[in-house]
């Protein structure tokens, strides 16, 4: 095998460090090395094991970016790091590169985290297909290739918790079941063969877990690494949740069709108009700010609503392509 | 300079609660020789909720307003960030599924339109940066504002998902350490702020149902920058704009600890450096009062 085109560099790795047993804060340790164009993030977690310091930490199992054990965080970026390369994570942020748990909050030791609260929400969804299955079935259950496509990507996620520790609402709300569990939640949603569907988006409706409390960051299908894409099935579980005759009337539900609201009556958003449409009552909590925005010419009044041109286009395109009742 | 002509998706905010981002794209426009025709037949993107709701509407809205520019025959400049997201997601979708594309453009076809795909979709950002350059601008500066620690936000439509940015525009971004924002902020003169909370989420899209999730991601954001010694925010996304300019008081609450900063819009930022006037550029109409000039 050629090695010409093997490059290396000189990088300074910042490496958390933490053992709960021992240590009462966690600390960095600088390690600089010579990093070559070939290896993957993994090979430097080995090294700092093999060569520096024996009892360094983390996990890691397959080696091939299947058994989602290894994920960490390098300069605040969810990683797989068996998957990832040194040259992409040079390229993204150059020579300092700080190695990172996913979760500095959840350490147990070095890259070690207790993921029990990832798998309280994997299980809270029912992670499983649930259906009446005949003990002496005459024929296979035949799934056609078109029913198998429904499942998209959600079906190849690993459980790395890439997603789940990157997601900025779940940092801020426990309760939020976050985008891995919604994945898989999506991933038996779809599935013909499950019977329970009804159930399940009514739990994943309920304001317990706040399925609705996604901000819509895209982080997750940022940082996944086989492309689930958790926010896209999140956007699918909502559909269905409308679709299914599951959603209910909440501040969440009543924001998604005022949007339909409005824009049959204005074609713009009647911004205001939606404030009250989705609040209800609710709004007066919004009413000081309303009124410092008011003093500033931030509030259109509902006569000076500004409307599109062609309204009447828009309204015939509503009746005829609207399909979604609520 | 050659005279650069798009066609302008104002989205739903500039008519509203932000006039100042109206007015001070169209001074900017005037400074930076570029000609805007506005689609006034556009109607509203659907801000990423329309399609929580009902997916297939909101892609024949879209794909309307995106029917209109093509009409001009001109690119469509966005000045939103979520616009710029649902309007450049829908293309995606349509340019990638035949299928889709021809049951939209059924129903267009109702109203005398049709969705080719010929348009371009590009947000004010990179199209000045595409476009015009970053070196050109720093020689069109006035006035530059060189005693300012200005930090940068991002907002999340802008850079994620990234594959999808970077169909609409040449610059190269990256989610991770994205430059654009902070190249501007140097071309004008400016020192750019380094902190963690510039290419998060401000939690705007939950801000009713999740208040107290949007009100720490503020608090985060504008305290972030604060840490770095800002002198001000700058931001390419109007509702990025709003959460950070009204719900300063919410934001401190939430986080326990008062955090206040003015936030300019960066067509905002643009013009003081090429030297157009606050009233052109609206700044009284903000709630965190801009102090500064
Ligand atoms: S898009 Fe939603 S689920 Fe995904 S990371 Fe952001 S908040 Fe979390
Ligand atoms: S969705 Fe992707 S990032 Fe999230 S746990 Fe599964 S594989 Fe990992
Ligand atoms: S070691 Fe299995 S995914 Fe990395």
């Amino acid at each position: 095998m050629s090695t010409s085109n093997i490059t290396t560099q000189k990088v300074n790795f910042k490496v958390f460090r933490f053992n709960a047993d021992e240590d009462y804060l966690p600390y960095y340790e600088d390690y600089n090395m010579d990093v070559t164009s070939e290896e993957v993030v993994l090979d430097i977690l080995n090294r700092i094991k093999w060569d520096h310091d024996g009892s360094f930490s983390y996990r890691r199992s397959c080696r091939h970016g299947i058994c989602g054990a290894c994920a960490i965080k390098v300069n605040g970026r969810s990683t797989l790091a068996c998957k990832e390369n040194m040259s992409t994570m040079i390229e993204l942020f150059g020579s300092e590169l700080t190695i990172e748990p996913l979760s500095i909050k959840r350490a147990v030791k070095d890259m070690i985290i207790d993921k029990g609260d990832f798998w309280e929400k994997h299980d809270a969804i029912h992670p499983y297909l649930i259906s009446d299955v005949d003990e002496h079935p005459e024929h296979e259950h035949i799934v056609t290739p078109e029913e198998a496509d429904r499942l998209l990507e959600a079906d190849l996620c690993i459980q790395c918790g890439a997603c789940h520790y990157a997601c900025p609402a779940l940092e801020v709300n426990d309760r939020f079941l976050g985008p891995a569990a919604f994945a898989k939640a999506y991933r038996f949603e779809a599935d013909v063969r499950d019977q329970a569907r009804n159930e399940r988006l009514q739990e994943l409706h309920s304001e317990e877990q706040g399925i609705w409390d996604c901000v819509k960051c895209f982080e997750c299908a940022e940082v996944c690494p086989k492309d689930v894409n958790p926010i896209d099935k999140i956007t699918k579980l909502h559909l269905m949740l409308f679709k299914e005759g599951v959603a209910t009337s909440n501040v969440a539900t009543r924001h998604a069709v005022g949007f339909k609201h409005s824009i049959a009556k204005h074609g713009m958003l009647d911004e205001g108009g939606l404030v009250l449409y989705s609040e209800g009552p609710g709004i007066v909590k919004h009413i000081p700010v309303a009124l410092q925005m008011f003093r500033k010419g931030k509030i259109v009044m509902p006569w000076n609503m500004p409307k599109s041109d062609n309204l009447d286009e828009i309204q015939k395109l509503i009746k005829s392509s609207s399909t979604a009742k609520f | 300079m050659k005279k650069l002509k798009y066609a302008l998706f104002t989205g739903c905010t500039a008519k509203q609660s932000t006039p100042e981002q109206m007015m001070s794209t169209l001074a900017i426009a005037e400074k930076l020789n570029i000609e805007l025709v506005e689609l006034t037949e556009a109607s509203c993107c659907g801000a990423s909720h329309l399609q929580d709701y009902d997916d297939f509407l909101s892609l024949v809205l879209n794909a309307r307003n995106i029917a209109y520019a093509e009409k001009h025959e001109l690119t469509m400049v966005t000045i939103c960030n979520t616009c710029q997201l649902n309007t450049a997601m829908t293309k995606h979708r349509l340019d990638n599924n035949a299928d889709l594309k021809a049951k939209v453009n059924e129903k267009l076809a109702e109203v005398g339109l049709e969705y080719k795909g010929t348009s371009n979709i590009i947000h004010f950002l990179y199209a000045i940066i595409d476009d015009i350059g970053l070196d050109k601008i720093a020689e069109m500066v006035t006035t530059p504002l060189t005693q300012f620690n200005i930090a940068p936000f991002y907002g999340c439509h802008n850079i994620r998902p990234s594959e999808l940015q970077n169909e609409s525009h040449k610059t190269k971004e990256s989610a991770y350490r994205p430059t654009s924002l902070d190249d501007l902020i140097i071309a004008c003169g400016g020192q750019t702020v380094e902190y963690v909370e510039k290419n998060k989420c401000c939690g705007f899209h939950v801000e009713l149902q999740a208040p107290k999730t949007a009100a720490i991601l503020t608090g985060n954001a504008i305290a972030g920058a604060m840490d770095g010694n800002a002198d001000w925010m700058v931001t390419p996304c109007p509702l990025c704009h709003l959460k950070l300019d009204t719900q300063t008081h919410h934001a401190s609450q939430a986080i326990g600890r008062e955090v206040k900063l003015p936030v300019l819009h960066m067509q905002q930022m643009i013009g003081l450096a090429l030297g157009c006037s606050s009233e052109e550029l609206g700044l009284k109409h903000h709630v965190t009062k801009v102090d500064f000039i």
